[in-house]
């Protein structure tokens, strides 16, 4: 009897009685409108920033808001940048990202998370090693809460995906929380429809 | 040959005999250096210790003692204890580390059986650098950490959170179902006694943790000795009911290190009954005979004496006479395992008895005297 077969074996003999799987409710109780007061409210909280109307001009609003990035690397239509996630065939050479924009599939107005996926980051480690992460949100794709949340198709399909909810953080030394830790310095979420 | 390993999950490995503290010159004669990437465990990693907390793993270290390390071990400034400038020392220490690294290791928080998911959630974003910057990645995690579905994913990832840190959410919840692009991903499901504990109709519930370190949080021991002090891999009340169950003779004090007044078991979210737990191995330490015979003989006695209340005030009478009189060599001896570590209590001038029959009965009785009143107070 191999190992697996044999703790599997235990398992099925021994553990308590079985019962019926208890069924775990949606716990929702928040209207529609109350989403994205929720979210940016979630997101603040964790640090993250929320620009709620697309900006006019990305790259003046860009330049403003990162005046030192060197370089800027966009995994969306909607930004040039100077550099796309392709460059970095090497994926631990991503640290010389200074800001890395992408987009999210998905939001949740309970705890202001995004949903980040392989297929929105194309390098995954874009949304780590950069300094700064900027995340573009359609508000149409924010869902009220965690349970709701992982319906999402990416949950089932997707190699990687992350809920990401501010900035990198940690509160290990004299407990409080700072960030910078290990990912990126900032969070900006814009509220950006779909094109 | 360098090879650079990153780790997140230090309690489990070290679980396993993993730990890699820091002895990088063995670690070089090896081939290997493993760094901890997340910032209490590489704390405690530079300053070869094991984690003191599950979620805090520095969290008896002072920002000074941390400035202190820092500047022994990357030449920072002593005397700058700012938080935001030492933990850029560690991300500007360790980044390079990451960033050459071949293999990455982690746990996990939870594993999905349906969608093959390994979940991991952390603040600082260290387990999707290990998980993502190497081309290998190891992740090593128990049988109890699988979950049916992601729906049960999700009220777990909302008690983990907020019984950890009373967030709603951590900063990276994330989700890996295999490698990374061109890279290898190797899944270890450990059982270590797990499947054993299931067994033990008092012991098994404590598969159902969560590692939140609710429990550490509240307890007045832990509180009070930190995480160290108990010798064992998971601390608090939850190590004191695990620890055992992996070698119960060399954990077999653990038990011991409780007053069981059951606020660990109030404040678990996933309802554990752990004060019970901890006397119930108390039990068992009992009947396998793995409690010395000093502490037998003391817990008869104590038990003796705390069941009958006039012996009681007449030991506590005699005792608190006899501490300011005895010589030290009487008090302090292989008899006696509070005074090994520690100064045994200064004696009161009286007890709380007799100081309650000096000041509140004499003026009960004489108030019910004047009043002629025999009403309860």
């Amino acid at each position: 009897m191999s190992a697996r077969q044999d703790i599997l074996g235990r398992i099925r003999s021994s553990g308590p009685p079985l019962k019926a799987k208890p069924q775990v409710p949606d716990f929702t109780r928040l209207s529609t409108a109350d989403f994205i007061p929720q979210f940016r409210k979630g997101l603040e909280e964790m640090a993250g920033v929320l620009v709620d109307q697309r900006p006019v001009d990305f790259g003046a609003f860009l330049r403003s808001r990162f005046p030192n990035a060197k370089n800027i690397c966009s995994a969306v239509p909607e930004c040039a940048g100077d550099s796309t996630p392709e460059k970095y065939s090497n994926w631990a050479n991503a640290g010389d990202i200074d800001v890395a924009i992408v987009r999210s599939p998905m939001g949740i107005a309970e705890t202001g998370s995004v949903l980040l996926s392989d297929t929105d980051l194309r390098v995954n480690t874009i949304g780590f090693l950069a300094h700064d992460l900027v995340v573009l949100l359609d508000p149409a794709d924010i869902v009220e809460n965690v349970h709701l949340a992982y319906r999402h198709p990416a949950f089932r399909n997707k190699a990687y995906s992350v809920l990401m909810t501010g900035p990198s953080g940690s509160g290990d030394i004299g407990g409080r929380v700072v960030h910078p830790a290990q990912g990126v310095m900032t969070l900006t979420v814009i509220f950006w429809p779909q094109i | 040959m360098y090879c650079g390993g990153l780790n997140y999950s230090q309690l489990f490995e070290t679980e396993l005999g993993l730990e890699r503290l820091e002895d990088f010159e063995r670690d070089r004669q090896r081939g290997t250096v493993v760094t901890e990437t997340d910032l209490g465990e590489r704390i405690q990693q530079l300053d070869n210790q094991p984690p003191a907390h599950i979620v805090g793993p520095a969290i008896q270290k002072s920002k000074e003692d941390v400035a202190a390390l820092f500047a022994r071990k990357y030449g920072s400034d002593p005397n700058n204890t700012d938080e935001v400038y030492l933990a850029n020392q560690m991300r500007n220490h360790t980044r390079p580390l990451i960033e050459k690294a071949a293999v990455g290791m982690t746990g996990a928080n939870f594993a999905i059986a349906d969608t093959g998911a390994i979940v991991t959630v952390t603040n600082e974003g260290n387990a999707d650098l290990s998980g993502n910057v190497p081309k290998v990645r190891i992740c090593s995690f128990g049988i109890e950490k699988v979950l049916p579905s992601n729906k049960e994913l999700a009220l777990f990832i909302r008690l983990l959170s907020r019984s950890a840190t009373g967030q709603p959410i951590s900063q990276y919840t994330s989700h890996f179902r295999g490698p990374r692009q061109d890279g290898e991903m190797h899944v270890v499901i450990v059982d270590n006694g797990r499947s054993e504990r299931l067994g033990m109709e008092q012991f098994w519930q404590s598969l159902k943790c969560i590692r939140c370190g609710a429990c550490m949080n509240t307890c007045p021991v832990y509180r009070r000795s930190g995480g160290l002090s108990y010798g064992s891999t998971y601390m608090g009340p939850i190590g004191i009911i695990m620890m055992p169950t992996f070698d119960i003779h060399r954990y077999s004090e653990l038990p011991f290190a409780s007053t069981l007044n059951g606020s660990c078991s109030n404040v678990c979210p996933v309802k554990i009954n752990i004060h019970e737990q901890i006397y119930a191995w108390r039990g068992v330490m009992d009947q396998k005979n793995q409690i010395n015979l000093t502490k037998k003989a003391a817990l008869k006695v104590a038990g003796n004496v705390l069941s009958h209340p006039a012996l009681y005030q007449i030991a506590t009478t005699v005792t608190d006479e006899a501490l300011k009189i005895l010589p030290h060599f009487a008090i302090y001896n292989d008899l006696n395992a509070w005074g090994k570590h520690r100064e045994v209590p200064e004696a009161p001038k009286e007890t709380f008895h007799q100081w309650y029959r000096e000041h509140r009965l004499k003026g009960i009785q004489g108030d019910e005297r004047s009043t002629g009143h025999s009403g309860t107070h």
